[in-house]
């Protein structure tokens, strides 16, 4: 998901007669869904673990800006661009509630900045795609963001107090986000050959990304387990997929789109929809670096950092000076 | 140079509640932390009052105290209305 390759910490899951007394007192707040503040002791690994997917999180709403911003000047109309700028702007601010909670784990801002421009710290294989016309604009609104809103739903409950309520005030904001998108593709659906022909092949190409999102299938997703008993993982990667094409589907259904999967079927048995293999082999090379875009994101994050330096020290000397002549006056 | 100092931001929201906690940001000055919280935290009418405060500037009670600081209040239910009971002739109380 955002955070779709969060390394867990440690080797494998204790058993609880395995655990030291303070692992065993921790694990039973956990299963009794009472929340881990920051002061509370908790295991090394869950600290590393958080911190890991907390900022994965937050450099993936940051990068997030990137693609959607390429069109803000180019929207078609005031109100749209407007929209866009609103909808660009929550996204920095989801990347600061997110960096905040991180914090409060003891990592600090500079590190988690300094690991993303780095190229250490992975964000959201989604953004290092391309966005091509306006009508990419609907498709990650409607498919990229629903995607996101599906994973975050559940991490509202999750264990971390900071992060459950960063994730509470994320969501109350994301369902704009889907909805604006979702009012995109419908106008344009309603326009000319021209703008449906470009509302499709939107879809073609932002559908097989939007289901990677969601992390590799759980018979490969190692670190699943330790992640789900110390609920900062509600749901498996291949449920929350599942329950996003199931949703998305009938919505495509009603636009008048055709989701670009020969296989996609209902299965009446099951109760979902029966879909096609994903490609694996292109989201790892995504992930590795090797996606359209990597680059372009990681050299735009880049440039915006080293030309905001002047900015940082200018307001840190101005806040310098002005301590200094307030001591005077005392 | 430094890092910018972390603040806590507390909103009041419309309806005469207490400034209620939120999050934190980095800000140079007391009036960065004010513009920011603005921006992060009030951008869908949330507040109409915001106080910034130094992260340093927090004393906070220290987990391992919980049972020293908060237990003795488990055993005092007489401090509860509902510890009394009315007779239902009285009325309401």
């Amino acid at each position: 998901m955002y955070a779709q390759m969060v390394k867990t910490d440690g080797d494998k899951v204790k058993a609880p007669d395995e655990m030291s007394p303070e692992e065993k007192a921790f694990q039973e707040r956990v299963d009794a869904d009472i929340k881990i503040e920051p002061k509370d002791w908790m295991p090394e690994s869950y600290r590393k673990t958080l911190i890991r997917q907390i900022s994965q999180h937050a450099h993936s709403e940051v990068v997030g800006m990137l693609p959607e911003g390429n069109w803000i000047t180019r929207a078609p109309s005031l109100k749209r661009k407007a929209i866009l700028l609103a909808k660009v702007q929550d996204e920095g601010g989801h990347g600061l509630y997110l960096y905040c909670a991180a914090e409060t784990l003891g990592v600090s801002r500079e590190e988690m900045t300094e690991a993303l421009l780095s190229g250490k710290a992975k964000y959201s294989s989604i953004f290092n795609y391309p966005t091509l016309n306006w009508a990419d604009i609907g498709a990650v609104g409607w498919l990229v963001d629903g995607a996101a809103i599906m994973n975050q739903v559940p991490l509202q409950r999750c264990s971390y107090g900071p992060y459950s309520r960063a994730m509470i005030r994320v969501c109350k904001e994301e369902s704009f986000h889907q909805r604006q998108g979702y009012d995109i593709m419908m106008a344009m659906m309603k326009g000319t050959d021209d703008q449906k022909a470009m509302a499709q092949d939107a879809v073609n190409r932002w559908w097989w990304p939007s289901l990677m999102m969601f992390g590799p299938p759980d018979e490969s997703s190692v670190h699943s387990v330790q992640s789900m008993q110390w609920k900062i993982k509600i749901n498996s990667n291949d449920e929350l997929r599942q329950k996003f094409v199931d949703q998305t589907v009938p919505q495509a259904d009603y636009l008048g789109l055709t989701v670009p999967d020969p296989d996609l079927k209902w299965n009446e048995e099951r109760g979902h929809y029966d879909f096609g293999e994903i490609d694996w082999k292109e989201f790892f090379e995504v992930i590795k670096g090797h996606g359209p875009c990597n680059r372009e994101r990681l050299r735009a994050r880049v440039e915006a950092h080293e030309a905001g330096q002047w900015v940082r020290d200018a307001a840190m000397a101005y806040a310098a000076k002005h301590a200094v002549r307030r001591n005077e006056n005392e | 140079m430094n890092e910018m100092p972390l603040w806590e931001i507390f909103i009041r929201s419309q309806h005469g509640l207490a400034h209620k906690h939120v999050g934190s940001l980095h800000a140079s000055d007391a009036e960065m932390a004010i513009n920011n919280a603005r921006d992060v935290y009030t951008r869908r009418n949330e507040g109409v009052s915001i106080w910034a405060v130094r992260s340093t500037d927090i004393v906070a009670s220290a987990p391992g105290d919980k049972g020293p600081l908060f237990e003795p209040a488990n055993s005092k239910a007489y401090r509860h209305p509902t510890f009394y009971d009315i007779p239902d002739e009285v009325g309401h109380m």
